[in-house]
């Protein structure tokens, strides 16, 4: 099998009886700046991706949407373990059977925990934070949350085990999606 | 379990936010060092263990295919993991069961990662980690998840950000000796405290930055390692597992994944005393946080103690405890899989007693690396000891 030439990293100086106990190795790779970057200085080749998805709803959350629409939380109940979950399921991922039918949940919650976020995606700065949060929905199992936004409050006023509920959409202009809740408000 | 297995070499490239060098070339000089390191050539390596992250970051199709020429696969047995942030530790798992099993004399592992190919930033290359249906059309970005857990945590514990900034300020100032760091500063609590905010309570320098790099560990069976280096390093048990993709219906203050990983590693490994039968750690720190979970997660601790030992002092490098002599992911840099095989190659310096600057005071013969990752749900372990 023949062995490609490659040209020798600095690293190839050394061998295993000779090599310097702390740290035993120069480690490499030339660092680029953004200056490098921008300005061209380096060549680079660009593509963008054309990369188009359909989901399908699937058996539960298809419910869980129609449910959203008719302004109405909906969670499933797992009869062997006695969890009442939200997000809903098809399964009980526990005991891996088939849930044991639907339940309605409130629209109101708690607030588990949230954060005040500042950023973008690729990290551009927003004047007013957006407020995600994950919610504990009322009706279902202790701890069974969904994420979703704060809206309606003072930012700095929010807490964990804040209670909340849900401002939906105008029912003529829900359309079977997270959605349809704009946002939760403090109750 | 299985025929005894230790680690002979490693090498790793310097981590840096944009390398000139490819994929494969990052690969090649990490396998090359790894290699030089203990003498040995690809003649005598029987297969190779890959762990490099989504294809997304890289647009290529198949990355570890793309990849494999500079990992030394040509004509070898080649297996790629990847189980999201946890693959750097996952891929020494993976490297072990291939010659704990007989299968093979020797594996190398390769783990590289190239951030920064992705445009304009890494992090929306994360965007799909969310569901499609329930959570993205609410237009989440990815340090949201790690905001509602470093929230959750410290609301749990009453901590207070000074009482997590301590773990960046200390393993920001551990990289000041680690040659191949990107991001190590003699940063101070006020700095961390004064940093911006992206998503409170995550501040700019709680969190690891955006890397390039790879590392290479060399993995031989007893009769191979005691031929080819006098300090071999064993691994001693190994563990992994993964918790509900229902994120919002966990308890966030507590990774269970990671408590189930270790009680795995530690089983194999004959530790039942964590606390005291392990002498130095390298948990998996992307924000300074999570170093603080998962010491709770290894059980160095008990849940909600980690920040006390912080600001104790046991977990610095002189201290009784030394995490992250490194430098971690917060000092060192963080590309992804690199990242998490960067840790289990400090393990093997610091057992060997070749750190250098970065030699931990005390004496230790049994360390553990820990990953973790995807949507906060997976948990990877080794314990190593000589």
């Amino acid at each position: 099998m023949a062995k490609p030439k490659a040209q020798s990293p600095k690293s190839e100086v050394q061998s295993p009886k000779s090599a310097p106990a702390a740290p035993p190795y120069h480690p490499i790779a030339h660092g680029l700046s953004d200056d490098d970057f921008k300005h061209g200085k380096v060549c680079t080749t660009r593509w963008t991706a054309d990369a188009r998805y359909a989901w399908d709803r699937g058996v539960a959350i298809g419910r869980y949407l129609d449910g959203l629409k008719q302004g109405k939380l909906l969670g499933v109940r797992c009869a062997k373990c006695a969890r009442i979950m939200i997000p809903p399921r098809a399964f009980c991922e526990w005991c891996f059977k088939p849930v044991d039918g639907w339940v309605e949940l409130e629209d109101t919650g708690v607030v588990n925990t949230f954060s005040l976020c500042y950023v973008t995606w690729d990290v551009k700065r927003v004047k007013e934070p957006q407020v995600p949060a994950v919610i504990e929905i009322d009706g279902a199992s202790r701890g069974m949350g969904i994420m979703h936004l704060l809206g309606g409050v003072d930012p700095k006023k929010v807490f964990c085990g804040m209670k909340v509920k849900a401002v939906w959409k105008p029912a003529a202009e829900r359309e079977g999606a997270i959605t349809d809740i704009l946002y939760w408000k403090p109750l | 379990m299985g025929n005894r297995v230790a680690i002979v070499g490693v090498g790793m490239t310097k981590f840096v936010r944009r390398a000139l060098e490819t994929g494969k070339e990052l690969s090649w000089l990490a396998s090359k060092m790894a290699l030089d390191s203990c003498g040995m050539t690809m003649d005598q390596i029987g297969c190779v263990a890959l762990g490099t992250a989504p294809d997304t970051f890289d647009g290529v199709h198949m990355k570890g295919e793309y990849l494999s020429d500079g990992a030394g696969c040509w004509g070898k047995p080649y297996m790629r993991s990847y189980v999201g942030g946890g693959t750097g530790v996952f891929s020494v798992a993976q490297g072990w069961y291939h010659v704990a099993s007989g299968m093979f004399d020797t594996c190398l592992v390769v783990c590289e990662e190239k951030m920064s190919t992705f445009q304009p930033h890494a992090q929306a290359a994360f965007l799909t980690i969310f569901d499609h249906t329930t959570e993205r059309p609410l237009k989440p970005n990815l340090l949201w998840i790690f905001a509602l857990e470093m929230n959750r945590y410290m609301t749990a514990y009453g901590l207070k950000k000074e009482d997590i900034a301590r773990v960046a300020v200390k393993n920001k100032n551990n990289a000041l000796d680690h040659p191949a760091a990107q991001i190590a500063a003699p940063v101070t609590i006020e700095d961390v405290l004064n940093s911006e905010v992206l998503a409170w309570p995550v501040q700019r320098l709680d969190v690891s930055p955006v890397s390039d790099g790879a590392v290479a560990v060399i993995l031989a069976n007893e009769s191979v390692a005691r031929r080819v280096t006098d300090k071999p390093v064993w691994i001693e048990g190994c563990g992994w597992a993964l918790d509900t993709a229902y994120w919002t219906n966990r308890d966030l203050c507590y990774s269970r994944c990671v408590e189930e990983a270790a009680r795995m590693a530690y089983k194999m490994a004959g530790v039942t005393d964590p606390r005291h039968q392990i002498h130095v750690a390298e948990p998996y720190d992307p924000f300074d946080y999570k170093e603080l979970q998962h010491l709770e997660g290894l059980m160095l601790c008990g849940r909600g103690e980690a920040a006390q030992l912080t600001a104790d002092g046991v977990t610095a490098r002189d201290g009784e405890l030394p995490v992250c002599p490194s430098g971690g992911l917060l000092g060192v840099g963080n590309p992804i899989a690199a990242a998490g095989l960067m840790k289990v190659a400090e393990l093997f310096w610091q057992l060997r007693g070749e750190a250098g600057k970065r030699q931990i005071a005390r004496k230790a013969t049994r360390g553990v690396a820990q990953a973790w990752g995807d949507l906060m749900q997976v948990g990877t372990v080794v314990v190593l000891g000589v």
